[in-house]
């Protein structure tokens, strides 16, 4: 075997480095919800009261930022995909300009857009305490991400020429949007599903003012929890929340590695 | 069903009445073309790049649509408004368009699945195609692991599983390496031959419109130049573009004097000159080098060894060298005086 080379292990150690930087709190947090009393240390014992605990009071939270993800996932793929295929099809300046539009929310703070979505609905009141509310706010937060996600794909790939192709064999256009374009976005879908359920889940900024009493999601009560609880019980709720989304995002990414159509069985060639 | 029985109507006549096309940016890519395609026939489309092959080829797919006053009948019924998908006809592109979401029997079974055959009858069909374009060990390969040539012949059983009414190909070929080229030409010219499908070939390499054209239809800046076959577009090229266009093609300035065409390079008898003649042209092939003195002399300005055969290029005191080709066995080399003589059956008279 080829030794390696000092600068491999330069950076081993580098990189072993970062990453001990970004987990190793994330790891002592997550044990301070299991510690008994997290001023005495370790040695005061585990329990799993502060999780029960988390789990009585905020258990609503979580349910509600899943849900809402869910839900804001839906929105994005019922407007970002056919939004995207549109924007790749036709190409001019309208196009173009609503491409560029599109950056808008990502640039505006998320308390600003909060704030104009109070200012226009604050008035319905039925709306506004619900928690489609808050629905509304993460949409107009992630479709971006979902649109520029599948656009790139779509973008990559002669789209056109594959429709066409497509259409010289009978497929009409509902035909070939299920067929072609959606099975050959695949990859951009699933990432920006990704991106927009990760993006949903942690939101903070916008959902903190749009929240109501009863309608707070897993960052908001994670904020209260720290703010006027027991660090242990603020830890103990990251705990859970890794618990709940790390399969989540485990799943995700199973579907989004590419997939081919069926397994090749031979290896030869034709004459 | 009898789905898969492999009777096939009377193939399909195409007419293009005055379609000309203007595109939305202005561009006029077609000027009125009038055109009858007989059925069976496989019709190649020969010209420069941006002449409107493309274009017209994709006005009878019925991807594009003709401007104003342009009709398109596919055996005598108008079907300029119908959408591709409902014309039947299928198509073979540049890119191939094969889709990536599906194995090569995933793609040629698109079409069947399309028009709801059952799944026996699809998977019957596709071994037939598999069969046909031999490649019947790719049926469960993935797109991406397919060579140039085998990618082209999953896109042509494609489009024939379906049976369309015609089969149109837009430069299948031009993707591919020489040798793979020549060998695929065969193949397609044997298949379309075996098939009796009108085919509307598209080309700029005048090889391929040669060997595969019933009819070769030359298109210039949007418009048709000539109609005809091989031999009449080669022999009787209609203006000075085909000519050149289609073969090597020589030309001498000069008058025509009593029979005789009088150059700088010699006196040539012409005994059907045209009167007031300016200008003939000939093929390389026409013209034999001459024991002694020939009708034309000249020098060699260079020659190409080309293995079989050299091709020289003689100055002959015209603007341009004239270009022949003779047997790799005379010694011939640069600057030798040789004398020429040219059948006078095969000389084309075009004046600009
Ligand atoms: N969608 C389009 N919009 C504007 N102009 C176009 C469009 N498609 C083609 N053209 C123009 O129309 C003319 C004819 O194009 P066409 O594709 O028919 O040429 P072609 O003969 O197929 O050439 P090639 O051998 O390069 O494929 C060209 O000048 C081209 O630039
Ligand atoms: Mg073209």
């Amino acid at each position: 075997m080829k030794t390696r080379g000092a600068s491999f292990f330069l950076q081993l150690a580098f990189t072993l480095i970062v990453c001990a930087f970004l987990i190793v709190p994330v790891l002592l947090s997550m044990l301070a919800g299991l510690t008994e009393n997290y001023l005495v240390g370790i040695g005061s014992g585990l329990t799993l009261k502060w999780v029960a605990n988390v789990w009585d009071n905020y258990r609503d939270t979580m349910f509600l930022s899943l849900g809402l993800a869910v839900a804001c996932l839906a929105c994005t793929l019922v407007i970002g995909v056919p939004a995207a295929y549109v924007l790749a099809k036709r190409q001019n300046m309208f196009t173009r300009a609503v491409e560029e539009l599109l950056v808008m929310p990502v640039a505006v703070p998320g308390l600003a857009t909060a704030l104009a979505l109070i200012v226009t609905y604050g008035a319905l009141r039925g709306f506004r305490t619900s928690w489609t509310f808050i629905l509304v706010g993460h949409v107009l937060f992630t479709l971006p991400f979902m649109v520029r996600s599948v656009l790139a794909v779509m973008s990559a790939i002669d789209l056109k020429t594959l429709e066409e192709g497509a259409a010289s064999l009978g497929a009409g256009f509902r035909q070939r949007f299920f067929h072609i374009v959606l099975p050959n976005c695949r990859s951009g879908i699933v990432a920006g599903s990704l991106m927009v359920l990760t993006l949903s889940v942690g939101e903070f900024n916008m959902t903190w003012l749009l929240h109501t009493p009863l309608n707070k999601t897993l960052p908001v009560g994670l904020a209260d929890a720290y703010a006027s609880l027991r660090l242990e019980i603020g830890s103990a709720y990251t705990l859970v929340f890794f618990i709940m989304i790390v399969p989540l995002l485990l799943a995700m990414q199973a579907i989004a590695t590419p997939r081919k159509p069926r397994p090749v069985r031979r290896e030869d060639e034709t004459p | 069903m009898s789905q898969t029985s492999d009777a096939r109507e009377k193939p399909l006549s195409i007419v293009l009445e005055k379609c000309a096309k203007t595109f939305a940016d202005g561009t006029r890519a077609l000027e009125p073309v009038d055109l009858a395609i007989n059925g069976g026939e496989t019709i190649v489309f020969l010209g420069p790049s941006g002449c409107g092959k493309t274009t017209t080829l994709r006005i009878i797919a019925g991807l594009e649509q003709p401007d104003a006053g342009g009709r398109v009948l596919f055996d005598g019924e108008d079907v300029t408004n119908l959408a591709i998908e409902k014309r039947n006809v299928g198509m073979v592109f540049q890119s191939y368009a094969l889709f990536p979401n599906m194995t090569v029997a995933g793609n040629i079974g698109y079409g069947l699945r399309i028009k709801g055959w059952s799944k026996a009858d699809l998977a019957k069909r596709v071994t037939e195609m598999l069969a046909l374009m031999r490649i019947e060990r790719l049926a469960d390969r993935a797109i991406d692991q397919l060579s140039g040539g085998q990618r082209q012949r999953v896109a042509l059983a494609r489009a024939l599983a379906v049976r369309p009414r015609a089969l149109l190909l837009d430069e299948p070929l031009t993707a591919l390496d020489a040798r793979l080229r020549e060998d695929l030409r065969v193949e397609i010219d044997d298949l379309l031959r075996s098939l009796n499908i009108t085919t509307i070939y598209v080309t700029h390499d005048q090889a391929e419109a040669m060997a595969l054209g019933d009819r070769i239809v030359v298109m210039q800046q949007g418009r048709v130049a000539q109609i005809g076959t091989p031999r009449d577009i080669y022999q009787q090229p209609a203006n000075a573009f085909v000519a050149e266009f289609v073969g090597t093609m020589n030309k001498l300035s000069g008058r025509v004097e009593g029979g005789i065409f009088v150059t700088a390079g010699g006196r040539m008898p012409w005994p059907e000159a045209p009167a007031g003649a300016t200008r003939v042209m000939f093929r390389p092939e026409d013209v034999s080098i001459a024991v002694s003195d020939g009708h034309l002399n000249g020098t060699i300005a260079s020659l190409f060894f080309l293995g079989d055969r050299v091709r020289l290029f003689v100055d002959v005191g015209d603007a341009q060298p004239i270009v022949i080709e003779a047997s790799n066995r005379r010694k011939l080399s640069r600057g030798d005086r040789i004398g020429l003589s040219v059948d006078p059956r095969s000389f084309v008279a075009i004046d600009h």
